[in-house]
């Protein structure tokens, strides 16, 4: 009985909410919006631009799947998550979706039962320092203060690395990628560690980003993706094809300014046509509409102008391609056929 | 004519339960109660189901599993290969440690701005009034981290004390005090360095035996002799003697700039002081109105009697006012010392490693076993708030007025 006390108060905290897990889609579709859990603000791929609009690459998966599923490429709730909410939150059924560079490990694919749908950045954790400090490898960091995100996979992979090169050091938890600038720029900390492009769209948004160096090496694999709840398969499906959607797209060279002319009638391509619902019945088999790939690679672009816009060479961020490139250009962005 | 009727015959009917006043309390108490555990029993079994919907199950099992995370502050030795329990204790630990600390120098403060605030000079009684109203009106949240923003802003980071030109140099060559936190010099045990504490330890129990006997000579014969100085003496003298005379058998270890920071020495993280300092003042400021209140509690006439018996005010204060004060003081007083532990909680704000941050942050969220390590959490607050109030109210017994 006692027990059942303690349970009981958990359950009002939030597991309740976890009982309407199942049949996400229709919710989503009742509700008339995807709650979509987000960064609390990484410039490139989650932050609000001056007038309050999320803007971003993970921004835009999440356009992308409120456009597939709602016909609404604005019919988003942004939820920003910290690395230490966000699971919760995904759990406890407050977001549909998580797009917030998540890296997809086996322990929260299988243990905390999510489903990872694909990988949306391939990245890997990096480490950033002050030029003047004059350090040129990640090795020379014996002794030095990290500033780390706490609840995050970097946090596992820094102490793995410096003790894999039996170099000591002394982390300096912080909770949000801007609590770790504010830190960093400080002196409070002497480098900052997180994903690469984490690191480089943060060192962007400083006054002098060229008093910053990236250094060479990358300490692991961090493939981002978008996650949802395990057990709803239907939901996993569209979030998954509307990524693979946005992909393909771009491989066959669907554009947002092309796409209006090749959805207007079935062309020579048998797989665009089936994209774009002029040919086939891929949206009904998903629950969706037949044009839902179109609204989805029209509410931002395909894969490759998501990237562009967003963190590509011609944003301040600057991100090259790299392991992102479509596979036909040596990199590791790949879809399954659509068919 | 009167007829005399026997009374009726008491025959219990159901309507009754709610009618008659002698049941009805019952019948009431008796439908809360079965409305409550229903409603228990509902949300204790909502949660078992979802949680065997989402195929999850209640398990300690992972506190035996490397933690593989890195903490800075640590009392006790811990290493990223160290199990979640072991963290677990070196954030129980961080926890207790900074709030002893804070307990300690909230009573400080607020005894001493408690007393000030029934000054007779002005500027020191409004000066305390508005060091009470600001810092008991705002967050305690906000001043940890206005401290550590400071903290962090101001003070030099460890590279600003290196090269020729330094920027910033250690207060007498030992003391370092950087952004990063303060680097004092640690105390290094050589042989014999035992017999020096040994000494101290003796020292202290002398002085406490000397300070009984003078009030047993004061009671027994009137006669009052020096306490102050031969104390001071007592508690020094023997134990410089000591180390002395074995050859000064504890060194110093000093702080170092090598590498990227201060190495050796004992260093006193930022998070800590900021968290320290905040509860303190902000709990200080409560404790003062506690004591205010305490001493104004005291009848005016105990300090005139005493005045008139002769005695200066200073003993006044120690011997009429305070004794009688402190049983008015400690009941709320616990209940700060609780409100410390409590709050220590938000050390998560400056990323100060206490159980709130290891076990429920970390762990928690690197293992996914919310319900395990929530319910642990409650656990260990719900018993060190009861331990904490258990000792202050064995002490508030010890010294509440005696009825003879």
């Amino acid at each position: 009985m006692k027990k059942s006390v303690f349970f009981g108060a958990l359950t009002v905290a939030g597991l309740a909410a976890g009982a309407a897990a199942a049949g996400t889609l229709d919710d989503v579709k009742a509700r008339g919006k995807l709650n979509c859990g987000v960064t609390t603000g990484l410039v490139g791929f989650a932050a609000p631009d001056a007038n309050g609009k999320w803007e971003g690459f993970d921004v835009g998966v999440c356009r992308a799947v409120a456009a597939a599923v709602l016909g609404d490429a604005t019919a988003v709730e942004f939820v920003p998550t910290t690395g230490k909410t966000r699971f919760t939150a995904l759990a406890s059924g407050e977001i549909d979706m998580l797009a917030r560079n998540t890296t997809w490990t086996f322990s929260r694919d299988v243990d905390l039962k999510f489903t990872f749908v694909g990988v949306n950045y391939y990245d890997g954790q990096g480490f950033m320092v002050p030029k003047e400090l004059g350090v040129s490898s990640a090795k020379e960091l014996d002794g030095a203060t990290v500033c780390i995100q706490t609840g995050t996979t970097t946090e596992l992979n820094l102490a793995d690395f410096f003790r894999a090169n039996n170099i000591s050091y002394e982390p300096v938890p912080i909770e949000t990628n801007a609590e770790g600038q504010q830190q960093y720029l400080a002196g409070a900390c002497d480098t900052y560690t997180t994903d690469a492009s984490g690191l480089a769209a943060t060192r962007a948004t400083f006054e002098n980003p060229g008093d910053h160096v990236l250094l060479p090496e990358i300490i692991s694999k961090e493939p981002l993706g978008p996650l949802v709840r395990h057990g709803d398969n239907e939901w996993g499906d569209v979030v998954r094809w509307t990524l693979n959607a946005l992909i393909t797209a771009e491989e066959l060279g669907v554009t947002s300014t092309n796409i209006a002319e090749m959805s207007a009638a079935p062309g020579s391509n048998p797989e665009i046509n089936r994209l774009l619902g002029t040919e086939g019945n891929l949206g009904e088999m998903l629950g969706l509409s037949a044009d839902w790939a179109k609204n989805a690679i029209m509410a931002g672009g395909n894969y490759g102008e998501l990237f562009e816009q967003n963190i590509g060479e011609s944003t301040s961020i600057g991100l090259a391609r790299g392991l992102n490139a479509q596979w036909t250009e040596g990199g590791l962005i790949y879809s399954p056929p659509f068919r | 004519m009167t007829t005399i009727t026997d009374p009726p015959k008491e025959s219990f009917r159901l309507s009754q339960l709610i009618y008659d006043t002698r049941y009805r309390s019952l019948t009431f108490q008796a439908i809360a109660a079965l409305v409550l555990a229903l409603s228990i029993w509902y949300l204790g079994n909502n949660l078992i189901q979802n949680l065997r919907a989402a195929g999850l199950n209640i398990s300690f099992d992972f506190l035996g599993d490397t933690a593989n995370y890195d903490i800075s502050q640590r009392l006790i030795e811990y290493d990223s290969q160290s199990s979640h329990a072991r963290a677990a204790i070196v954030g129980v630990l961080n926890t207790l440690l900074v709030a002893v600390l804070a307990c300690i120098t909230a009573t400080i403060f607020g005894v001493i701005a408690g007393v000030l605030r029934l000054s007779n000079n002005w500027l020191v009684r409004k000066l305390m009034a508005v060091y009470v109203e600001i810092f008991r009106n705002i967050p305690v949240l906000i001043w940890i981290i206005i401290i550590f923003t400071i903290m962090t802003a101001v003070l030099p980071g460890p590279r600003a004390f290196r090269g020729d030109d330094a920027t910033s140099s250690m207060v007498l060559g030992s003391f370092a005090f950087t952004n990063r936190g303060i680097y004092i010099p640690a105390p290094i045990w050589g042989p014999g360095s035992m017999v020096v504490v040994a000494t101290f330890i003796a020292s202290i129990v002398g002085v406490f035996a000397y300070r009984r006997y003078t009030t047993n000579l004061l009671y027994a014969t009137g006669r009052l002799l020096p306490v102050l100085w031969p104390s001071i003496a007592m508690l020094l003298l023997p134990t410089l003697l000591v180390f002395v005379i074995l050859g000064k058998p504890i060194g110093l270890d000093f702080p170092e700039l090598k590498g990227f920071n201060f190495q050796g020495g004992i260093k006193i993280g930022g998070p800590l002081i900021a968290l320290w300092f905040a509860l303190s003042i902000y709990t200080g400021a409560f404790i003062a109105e506690n004591v205010r209140a305490g001493i104004q509690a005291v009848s005016k006439g105990q300090t005139e009697a005493a005045s008139a018996l002769g005695l200066r005010p200073g003993r006044v204060m120690n011997l009429v006012i305070l004794p009688q004060a402190l049983r008015v003081i400690i009941p709320p007083l616990i209940s700060q010392y609780l409100n410390i532990t409590k709050n220590s909680s938000l050390a998560i704000a400056v990323g100060y490693a206490d159980i709130t941050a290891t076990l429920g942050g970390i762990t928690l969220n690197q293992t996914g076993r919310a319900i395990e390590c929530v319910l642990l959490l409650m656990l260990f607050y719900l018993t060190i708030s009861l331990l904490i109030s258990a000792f202050m109210n064995v002490y508030n017994s010890s010294i509440k007025l005696k009825e003879r």
